[in-house]
């Protein structure tokens, strides 16, 4: 990590205090998680106080964490048996769930400085409820508007204070947030055309889901941190 | 006087000038607009979700599919960030080639770009001017990848392979005579090198003969200028970035203040307009092409001296090469493990960026240590600037809207992902 960025996160972490957390990383990024409800104190003054001058969002993200670090097939050791490549179908899992985990979604916000050619990035975990609700960054970044919205089409985070907060890229009344971990890729519905009706419609997904490859994590010690040499990027 | 009424209109998705599937719903009083409300997702492929569920080699071909008239930058972003998270160095005569890449996608993309603006609003010979040149850099791709568009040659750890000492060339056929053939194979006797230098000879007089053509057309000023006007406060508030940006005078670009690959060795210009409406971007997307065309001669004259690998000596993230599969067993692991179950890349999250043609593309991965990104997001600058389209058309003429669609270089394969 440069210098300029060290001195960057002193003093995100002087004015911020208690605020902030800053979270270590392996390619000498800036990032820093926030609580949601410090969020839109923390960002006007990103973007407002001239130490930081984080004028430009540069992208709006949202993360699901639920099977984060699990893996689909653990060889620890000589495996009979290999890896089945199908998959048991489920049922269509909508979240009626009362809380989710708190550490389950999350919204990731990059901002970029052009004054003093900086980037951070910004974590803000959106807590136990169900639906997951943080507050809506648009009056202080304008271009946020169609990143929000995207979020809350692929993931079903609600953003407070959006002033359209309308599904952006899945179809018109699509039913489900795709992008969430339990989610199935195959979706749950097709369309066909059906002769009697004569019009599209809507039937159950008939193609079986696949694992081509098997999800798996390998302990790997060229990447551990006590061997890995300091890396200045 | 008759009451004008404000009516709504639907423009699109099947549209010639909605550059793909753009659906437009517009709010108009007489011809003037009051309101876009662009609806897009038409093209949406999950990209994101599906990387999710390959081994990280396996979605560099997803990335040409994205912004599908520049396809090497989107793989470059998407390498880039692999290589952050793996801290793989790349070879210096890939990171030439990369770069002398980067800026023929570039020259592509303008190129596609004022073909189609100029057609939309007028100007038919674009096109098909614009087109004989796009010709001879799908040749460059076809010849160092095996394919015109969806090249899929660069790897983490640097690109496919080398440059070839041969280009193809036209085959003998009943509807060419001799001479035309001998024509069209003059430049291409030689290396890939020594036709993309011929291009470079060439270009510079068909960028003259395209501005002959628009710069000063009167035609052509009075679509562009004054049309779709951001000031560069609101530009850097809506998120603009690239030639959007530059043309609004904000001098910004990623290959000049955040270098990467070997930019910082290049001698080149960053050309910004002043006024930010379409004339603006246009001088700016245009100009852009000439210092192309400089980056990628020198790196013509580095690549012609400086033999060397182009890809990293890492065989836990790039593959052996066949013959050295075929006789040595540590080679034939390697190359099962990486073929079958791809590598693990270790936990973090990194952000690349690129000075993408359109702007700033970005690829932000969550990896947790496995051989599938976790998380895999595209931040497509088409999607920041096309969020900015109600505000660019207000006021204007159902005619403009044209104009800022245009302008503001819109290709779906990246704004729906």
């Amino acid at each position: 990590m440069s210098e300029r960025y060290e001195t960057l996160a002193a003093r995100i972490e002087e004015r911020f205090g208690e605020q902030v957390r800053r979270v270590p990383s392996s390619c000498s990024e800036l990032t820093f998680e926030t609580d949601k409800d410090h969020l839109i104190e923390v960002a006007t003054a990103l973007r407002n106080e001239a130490d930081f001058g984080f004028e430009m969002l540069m992208d709006v993200c949202g993360v699901d964490y639920l099977n984060y670090g699990s893996d689909e097939w653990a060889t620890n050791e000589a495996t009979g048996t290999g890896f089945s490549r199908g998959v048991e179908r489920g049922p269509v899992i909508l979240d009626e769930a009362d809380e989710f985990d708190a550490r389950r979604f999350a919204v990731v916000y990059h901002l970029l400085s052009l004054q003093h050619n900086m980037r951070m990035r910004l974590r803000v975990f959106t807590g136990t409820g169900n639906p997951p609700i943080v507050k809506s960054v648009v009056d202080i970044w304008n271009g946020a508007n169609w990143f929000e919205r995207e979020a809350f089409d692929l993931y079903g985070i609600l953003f407070d204070g959006h002033p359209d907060l309308r599904r952006i890229l899945t179809d018109y009344g699509f039913i489900g947030h795709p992008f969430r971990k339990d989610f199935p890729i195959s979706g749950n519905v097709e369309v066909h055309y059906d002769d009697e009706e004569a019009r599209v419609v809507y039937r159950p997904v008939s193609i079986e889901p696949r694992t081509l490859v098997p999800r798996v994590i390998r302990d790997d010690n060229r990447y551990s941190a006590d061997l890995k040499d300091a890396n200045d990027g | 006087m008759a009451e004008i009424q404000s009516y709504t209109m639907n423009f699109g998705p099947q549209h010639p000038a909605a550059h793909g599937v753009l659906r437009l719903v517009l709010e108009i009083e007489g011809e003037v607009i009051q309101k876009a409300d662009p609806h897009v997702g038409l093209l949406h492929r999950a990209t994101e979700k599906l990387a999710e569920s390959k081994p990280f080699n396996q979605s560099i071909g997803y990335m040409d599919r994205l912004d599908y008239v520049s396809m090497m930058s989107n793989e470059h972003a998407y390498v880039m960030a692999i290589e952050k998270l793996l801290g793989v160095q790349v070879p210096e005569r890939a990171q030439y080639i990369r770069v002398m890449f980067d800026e023929i996608t570039r020259i592509l993309n303008h190129l596609m770009w004022l073909g189609a603006h100029g057609l939309d609003i007028g100007a038919m010979t674009m096109f098909l001017y614009c087109f004989r040149e796009r010709e001879d850099l799908m040749d460059t791709y076809e010849a160092v990848s095996g394919t015109r568009m969806h090249a899929t040659y660069y790897r983490p750890g640097g690109v496919y392979r080398d440059l070839p000492e041969t280009m193809p060339k036209y085959q003998e056929s009943k509807f060419r005579s001799k001479k035309e053939l001998e024509q069209m194979n003059a430049a291409r006797e030689g290396s890939l090198l020594d036709f993309i230098e011929s291009f470079t000879e060439r270009f510079p007089g068909c960028v003259d003969e395209y501005e002959t053509l628009l710069t000063d057309n009167r035609i052509w000023k009075q679509r562009t200028v004054n049309i779709g006007v951001v000031s560069p406060e609101r530009a850097m508030q809506l998120g603009f970035s690239g030639p959007m940006l530059r043309g609004s005078g904000v001098e910004w670009d990623l290959r000049k203040k955040q270098p990467y690959e070997v930019y910082d060795r290049m001698d080149f210009d960053i050309p910004v307009g002043r006024n930010g409406d379409c004339y603006d971007r246009y001088l700016v997307r245009v100009e852009e092409l000439r210092q192309s065309n400089r980056i990628i001669k020198q790196c013509i004259d580095w690549l012609r001296d400086n033999p060397g690998p182009v890809i990293a000596d890492d065989h836990k993230v790039v593959p052996p090469t066949r013959v050295e599969m075929k006789d040595d067993m540590e080679s034939l692991i390697h190359h099962f493990k990486l073929f079958t179950e791809g590598y693990c890349v270790p936990e973090g999250e990194a952000y690349a960026a690129v000075e993408h043609p359109k702007g700033e593309f970005g690829i932000y991965i969550v990896s947790d240590g496995a051989n599938k990104p976790y998380r895999l997001k595209i931040r497509a600058p088409g999607f920041a600037h096309l969020s900015a389209m109600s505000e660019m058309v207000e006021g204007h003429m159902l005619a403009d809207v044209v104009a800022v669609i245009g302008t503001q270089d819109i290709v779906f394969g990246e704004v729906d992902r």
